[in-house]
């Protein structure tokens, strides 16, 4: 009854799917990433833009500026003010201020999010600190800057947004995972 | 562990084709009904293994506050009792009944891969030998939940993790083999006249079942190594430090996760679709709407993955998509239910040990789907999330289905193993004290949970403790009644009445067309089915 070659066949073609579904496991990856982008969904924010826009004079939004530091991480990490009242379509600028208290040099990571998650989508970084990786040296303090616009298109029910930086120790991480975070 | 030796080979003894002698015949073995019984057996010990650290489980739990173990134990003992019970009792128990009935069943000579066969039981003790040995490595075992959610189990891991993690390869590679075999075996052996549509629905609801291992255990795979990576070499897959994200984790881990826990149940499906018309001396009710709803579970399991991550932002229509998808299961599902009752419904129905399991195996897992539903309901599940009625949910549905399960086909196949019917009386007493067990521990979780007790702590509010005492004594009642299953399984080799080649007289089928026990090779000629 064993005819052989099928068999063989079957199982070259079973093996074939093992490996595709293995390969499609690690698809997710960048799937999920420009799924998340393209819908806006859990909080991502795209990359620097570059877009301009008509300032929208007649609405105005709540941005909310909030800073934390991951575990293990020992900086002083803050905006310089807690909110701003911005037009949509204008473009603002907000200063976060980390001091390196330790006695080594230090290589920090800031990760943003912003809530409601769905408003993601509408809020546009010009120019961001996470974008790039802090490094600072003993006792050392800086100011960094982070331009945004929030869409003339966000919906009409928001008026009210919160942008969160997560502040990661990365000192001693290989590779260039900067290019990574948005 | 002598239930397949045959006795004698007066006739024809031109070549030898016995069991080889000795302890070298379990090692070198490729004949399915020897690795059949060698994975029932590994289950089994795995399963007193697990049940042994739900014991603890109960043991901390039977009061509030901490008594016999510390936080960090118990949290060893959740995530290794899930992943032992889930890799190493239930899985392998239905690769070792595959193994046993799917050649019988299709009137095949053996499987259609045996060395590979051989290949993939040896690498499960392999497996489960390193994941064990964890437990006794400075800095624990995984502690992390048998989900091993990252961050969890990448940057706040114990050192042993890279155990755990090459513990779930070579599983991972054990059952893909055992698929491809399957597949194999099902697709190219089945004897002449045996077509698809004829196949028993242990057969079909298997070669499904290989569809859906084949598919995502490369990704649970792929989801283990990028914890690897992670871990050792400075990649950032789940690290937001890096720019990946911990939820991503979820989002394959539960890609993987869903199509599990059908490959946990659809065997389960298949046996009792064979036990429940013996009993019921009818032929099953909707044997082709059957076929076609265990497809439909299969192909829903990749689409619901969601579900159990609604409570981490998903958005809106993610969360309406995921909750639809997943109410529409209990459609196939609920045809499945029908077609039982309606096989069972005007049929002359005896209660033999066989079918008291499947019966309570209809009943009690649809209490399981049920729970399943309201768990659905994304709104409310923000309620549920992480509580005990998730524990009670998902233990309805793989103790009272996939172990009664197995403990049906077990107990229906047991004289064509053998050569002996097993002790009715006492199999009727492992019956009820199962019942009452698992039913005593596990119904008041369903209380505790909707009140806001959370899983996988070991200590509780005081106005869960009654119900928690409940919840140990059935867990110890159900624990030590599967003791006396050991003895009548062991009493049950030993001796007994012999067993006729159909002992079942409602029973139907290739498989009670050899003797009992089932010689060491049957169907060498394959049988003509019409």
């Amino acid at each position: 009854m064993d005819d052989g070659l099928p068999t063989a066949r079957l199982v070259r073609r079973l093996l074939l799917v093992v490996a595709a579904m293995f390969a499609f496991g690690f698809a997710l990856v960048p799937l999920y990433e420009v799924m998340c982008q393209a819908f806006g969904i859990n909080g991502k924010t795209a990359g620097a833009y570059t877009g301009e826009q008509q300032m929208d004079a007649a609405r105005t939004v709540r941005v909310q500026f909030l800073a934390s530091n991951a575990a293990g991480m020992n900086w002083e990490f803050r905006p310089l003010q807690d909110e701003l009242v911005v037009h949509p379509g204008a473009s603002h600028q907000m200063l976060f201020v980390a001091h390196n208290p330790s006695d080594r040099p230090m290589t920090g990571q800031a990760v943003p999010s912003v809530a409601p998650a769905r408003a993601a989508a509408w809020f546009h970084k010009t120019e961001c600190f996470c974008f790039t990786q802090q490094v600072l040296q003993p006792g050392e303090r800086i100011e960094m800057p982070v331009r945004f616009i929030v869409d003339r298109d966000l919906p009409a029910d928001v008026r009210h947004l919160t942008l969160g930086y997560t502040l990661f120790d990365i000192t001693g991480r290989q590779g260039p995972q900067a290019q990574a975070v948005r | 562990m002598s239930a397949v030796i045959e006795p004698g080979h007066a006739g024809h003894d031109e070549h030898p084709h016995g069991p080889a002698p000795g302890l070298m015949r379990w090692v070198l073995t490729t004949n399915h009904k020897d690795i059949g019984s060698l994975y029932l057996w590994f289950s089994f010990t795995a399963f007193l293994l697990g049940g042994s650290m739900a014991m603890v489980i109960r043991a901390e739990l039977f009061q509030p506050g901490l008594q016999i173990v510390q936080p960090e134990f118990f949290n060893q003992m959740t995530t290794m009792h899930g992943l032992i019970m889930v890799f190493g009792a239930v899985m392998p128990a239905f690769v070792g009944l595959a193994n046993w009935m799917i050649p019988l069943m299709i009137g095949a000579p053996d499987m259609a891969l045996p060395r590979m066969n051989n290949f993939s039981f040896w690498l499960l003790p392999a497996a489960f030998g390193l994941l064990v040995s964890t437990l006794f490595m400075a800095g624990g075992g995984p502690n992390f939940g048998w989900t091993f959610y990252a961050p969890l189990s990448t940057t706040y891991a114990p050192e042993s993790v890279t155990f755990f993690i090459f513990a779930v390869h070579l599983m991972g590679i054990s059952s893909i083999m055992g698929a491809i075999n399957v597949i194999a075996t099902v697709l190219n052996l089945r004897a002449p006249g045996m077509t698809l549509m004829k196949m028993p629905l242990f057969v079909w609801t298997w070669l499904i079942t290989a569809f859906l291992l084949i598919a995502v255990m490369p990704v649970l795979a792929g989801v283990v190594t990028m914890m690897l990576m992670d871990i050792h070499f400075g990649t950032s897959f789940f690290s937001a430090a890096g720019g990946g994200d911990p939820v991503l984790f979820q989002h394959v881990f539960w890609f993987f996760g869903h199509p599990e826990v059908y490959i946990m149940i659809l065997p389960a499906f298949g046996a009792v679709s064979s036990i429940i018309p013996t009993f019921s001396r009818k032929p099953l009710f909707g044997y082709t709407s059957m076929v076609y709803a265990t497809g439909a579970i299969a192909f829903l399991s990749f689409i619901v993955w969601a579900h159990h991550m609604f409570t981490v932002g998903i958005p809106l229509t993610g969360e309406l998509f995921f909750m639809y998808a997943t109410m529409l299961i209990a459609v196939p599902t609920g045809v499945k239910v029908f077609n039982w009752v309606s096989t069972m419904w005007r049929g002359s129905l005896t209660f033999e040990a066989p079918m008291l399991f499947a019966v309570a195996f209809v009943i009690l897992f649809t209490i399981g789907g049920f729970s399943g539903l309201m768990l659905a309901i994304a709104p409310a599940d923000f309620q549920y999330h992480d509580t005990y009625f998730v524990v009670a949910h998902f233990h309805y549905v793989l103790v009272p289905g996939a172990i009664f399960g197995i403990f049906a086909s077990a107990y229906y196949w047991l004289p064509k193993w053998t050569g002996h019917l097993y002790d009715e009386t006492l199999a009727r007493w492992h019956f009820w004290l199962s019942f009452v067990g698992m039913n005593l521990a596990f119904f008041p979780m369903h209380f505790v949970g909707l009140a806001g007790m959370p899983r996988r702590i070991p200590d509780y509010n005081l106005q869960f403790a009654d119900f928690n005492m409940v919840s140990s004594l059935g867990a110890f009642l159900f624990g030590a009644t599967q003791l006396l299953f050991l003895y009548i399984v062991i009493k049950c080799i030993r001796g007994g009445e012999a067993a006729p080649a159909k002992p079942w007289d409602g029973a139907d089928g290739l498989e009670w067309s050899v003797p009992s026990p089932a010689p060491y090779h049957t169907f060498s000629t394959p049988p003509e089915v019409k």
